[in-house]
């Protein structure tokens, strides 16, 4: 009887509920554990601290932010720092790593050597090196006084790259909102004409009406009397003041995570390539296509199933990555938190909520590309 | 600086024992381990402690934990130096990867009360938080720094004083945070911020590490009071007897003329009670406080000289660092170092 159990499809079962027991009981031994350790310290588990004021000064914040606002505040200033770094980022190694790995399959031997030889050297060093020496060539440019002006309005120093802003005005919004009705226009032209071309096999020419739209709108926008106003950079005292600012600490991570992601994306890129079988191309030239199609087409749509899963994790390591930033004093999340729990004390709960915010984050990534990558998948025939 | 973070946090999930709360818990411990672990300011911080190209540690701060060391074995060796940034001595303390703190640690109130359950027996030097910048932006007054970019260390009272100051003032700033100091002090010497802010004795020891130190002034102005303390960890009566009667020693020796070259002859031949209970010729003052040799406080004259000289040989005007004595003078000589008296 109890071999039959064993045996049965029951035995699954038992085997996941014991490890759900384990899993419950190591995680309530760790917690009272912990509790225990914290009450012989004499702390006491608790977010309370996160509606006090901070106090803590923040180099750069998307959001408005002084040092009397408080830790949460100071934590959510944090968190968009590394949000933002990490969605740039994965924009800009993607950019660059399909580009390079595009390069590696090359037919020019310069092109494929040179791309090879920077995909071995990046991706054998470590990245918080290369983060030093990126924030060491920032911190080579000119003295803030003496910043570059490559162009009118633009400023090139040690204390990173001011340029002109668009003040956020009513102007500003029908700026914009002209140019998004431009973008969906184009969108719903190509829809359009890719339709026509299933129903007739007659191809026209899109680029040419999308962009007109994409000009044209905003181009109307300011001849209704909406003109952006910009608001140019000067030099007021220590710093330039007005403009947008890009700090080199954001520039030095930025470029150090985008050079060091692209190398590994380039390699991702190569062997989903290369994963489609020659027959393919062949048989994409034998019917005729250019070259440019054949990879749009063709190639590109296969390889993505074999290229999207590495991607996900790239992402998710670039994400994590970002957290490197506490070495040359980017403000991201985790150097925000190193300082709240110094300041507070309340070393437990400030780890919790940045381990619940990567956790979050890199679920929601995963999500993301488990979404597409299935969109992907369906379009195999 | 992240990682000590992360062990302090894993540390007190996964420790186990420590979970009654004894008197000399921490003494105790230290004697069984038969080492002093002593967190002091890394990678380096001039005067107060460096190591050398055989890793042994000097210093002043470094000769504050080998008196206690003096104190606890009668052998200033027996300690084990252990670096520690801003950010990381406080997880490090509260996890007991360190004993005491001697890294210029601020003594505040959170510090000291249940935030953080340290304690701070005793003030070893009296700093205060003041200013540096190139002579060339011809500042004389911090309050002409509006808009300046200011280089500063995370997790420090300095960064809460700066914030306050600016803020007091009605003044604006762009802080630059970065936790290692080599790092902070590269990216003010090489212009990326206007002002460098530390403690005065601290800035001082800095500027001598940069390219060119004669083109910095550091202001006069005092941004904050910081009487930097040893640091431990509350609960153990006996370690803070220890830590605050050690640092009373170097003081009490100097008020009363005991040095490193006469504190033999004045201990063999001096009538005066009171400095024949301090070295422990006659009374039983090493037993009360628990040293571990009756004249533990003539073994660490005899080693390392008293407060005095201790500050000359390390921060003193003959030193790179060049300070004068000021509030870290005797009070009877116009200072504010001022011992209990030792009976």
């Amino acid at each position: 009887m109890s071999l039959s159990v064993l045996r049965g499809p029951a035995r699954g079962y038992l085997i996941q509920a014991a490890l759900l027991v384990a899993l419950v009981a190591t995680g309530m031994w760790l917690w009272s554990n912990a509790e225990a350790n914290m009450a012989a310290r004499g702390l006491r588990f608790g977010f309370g601290f996160l509606d006090r004021s901070a106090g803590i000064p923040i180099g750069e914040s998307l959001i408005p932010y002084t040092p009397a606002d408080t830790y949460r505040q100071a934590l959510t200033v944090g968190l968009l720092n590394t949000l933002r770094v990490a969605i740039i980022g994965c924009i800009l190694a993607t950019v660059l790593g399909v580009v390079l790995g595009l390069a590696r399959l090359s037919t020019n031997p310069m092109l494929r050597s040179l791309t090879g030889g920077y995909i071995e050297v990046i991706r054998n060093t470590p990245l918080v090196l290369q983060l030093v020496f990126w924030h060491a060539v920032m911190l080579q440019m000119p003295s803030v006084r003496q910043a570059l002006n490559p162009l009118p309005g633009v400023f090139l120093s040690q204390r990173g790259l001011k340029i002109p802003a668009l003040m956020a005005d009513p102007a500003l919004y029908a700026f914009l909102a002209a140019l998004a009705a431009g973008a969906i226009g184009w969108w719903v032209l190509l829809r359009r004409e890719r339709a026509r071309q299933v129903e007739t096999g007659e191809r026209r020419p899109t680029i040419l009406p999308g962009l007109a739209m994409l000009l044209g709108f905003p181009a109307l926008s300011i001849a209704a009397g909406f003109v952006p106003r910009v608001e140019w950079p000067e030099m007021a005292g220590f710093n330039f003041e007005g403009g947008l600012a890009l700090s080199p600490e954001f520039f030095a991570l930025l470029v150090g995570l985008v050079v060091y992601t692209a190398a590994f994306v380039a390699e991702i890129v190569r062997s989903g390539i290369q994963s489609v079988h020659r027959g393919q191309w062949e048989a994409a030239r034998a019917l005729g296509l250019p070259g440019g199609r054949i990879m749009r087409l063709v190639i590109l749509p296969q390889a993505l199933r074999v290229i999207i899963p590495p991607m996900t994790s790239q992402y998710l390591n670039l994400t994590k990555n970002s957290s490197l930033a506490v070495v040359i004093g980017y403000p991201d999340l985790v150097s925000v938190a190193n300082t709240s729990i110094n300041q507070t004390g309340q070393a437990i709960e400030v780890i919790t909520i940045f381990m619940t915010i990567y956790l979050a984050m890199s679920l929601v990534t995963s999500a993301l590309m488990n979404w597409y990558n299935a969109r992907v998948a369906l379009m195999e025939r | 600086m992240k990682w000590s973070m992360l062990a302090a946090a894993a540390a007190a999930f996964v420790s186990l024992g420590a979970s009654e709360a004894l008197a000399g818990r921490d003494l105790d411990q230290i004697k069984q381990r038969n080492t002093l672990r002593c967190g002091v300011q890394g990678p380096s911080n001039p005067g107060f402690g460096v190591p050398d190209s055989q890793g042994r540690w000097s210093g002043f701060n470094v000769e504050v934990c080998r008196a206690i060391a003096i104190t606890i074995f009668g052998d200033p060796n027996r300690v084990e130096f252990v670096p520690v940034t801003t950010q990381s001595r406080f997880p490090a303390l509260s996890a007991g990867e360190v004993d005491v703190l001697s890294n210029n640690t601020t003594w505040t109130l959170t510090r000291d009360s249940n935030v953080n359950r340290f304690n701070q027996p005793a003030i070893t030097f009296y700093d205060g938080q003041a200013i540096m910048v190139p002579r060339r932006l011809n500042v004389t007054s911090a309050r002409q720094l509006n808009g300046a970019t200011v280089c500063v260390q995370p997790g420090t009272t300095t960064e809460l004083n700066l914030a306050d100051f600016f803020r007091a003032n009605n003044l604006r700033f762009t802080p630059v945070v970065i936790a290692d100091l080599d790092e902070l002090r590269r990216a003010y010497d090489s212009g990326r911020c206007d002002v460098f802010t530390n403690d005065f004795a601290a800035l001082a020891a800095q500027r001598t590490l940069l390219t060119r130190p004669a083109d910095h002034v550091i202001l006069p102005e005092r941004l904050s009071k910081e009487p930097l303390a040893v640091t431990i960890r509350q609960g153990d009566e006996e370690l803070t007897n220890i830590v605050a009667w050690t640092t009373f020693a170097l003081i009490d020796a100097e008020e009363l003329g005991i040095t490193q070259a006469n504190v033999e002859q004045i201990a063999t031949t001096s009538t005066n009670p009171v400095v024949r209970r301090l070295l422990g010729v006659e009374g039983n003052m090493g037993e009360s406080l628990g040293a571990a040799r009756p004249d533990y406080v003539r073994q660490i004259i005899r080693t390392f000289g008293n407060y005095g000289e201790m500050f000359e040989r390390h921060l003193g005007t003959s030193t790179p660092l060049g300070l004068e004595r000021g509030m870290n003078n005797i009070w009877t000589r116009g200072g504010l170092l001022y011992a209990p008296p030792a009976r």
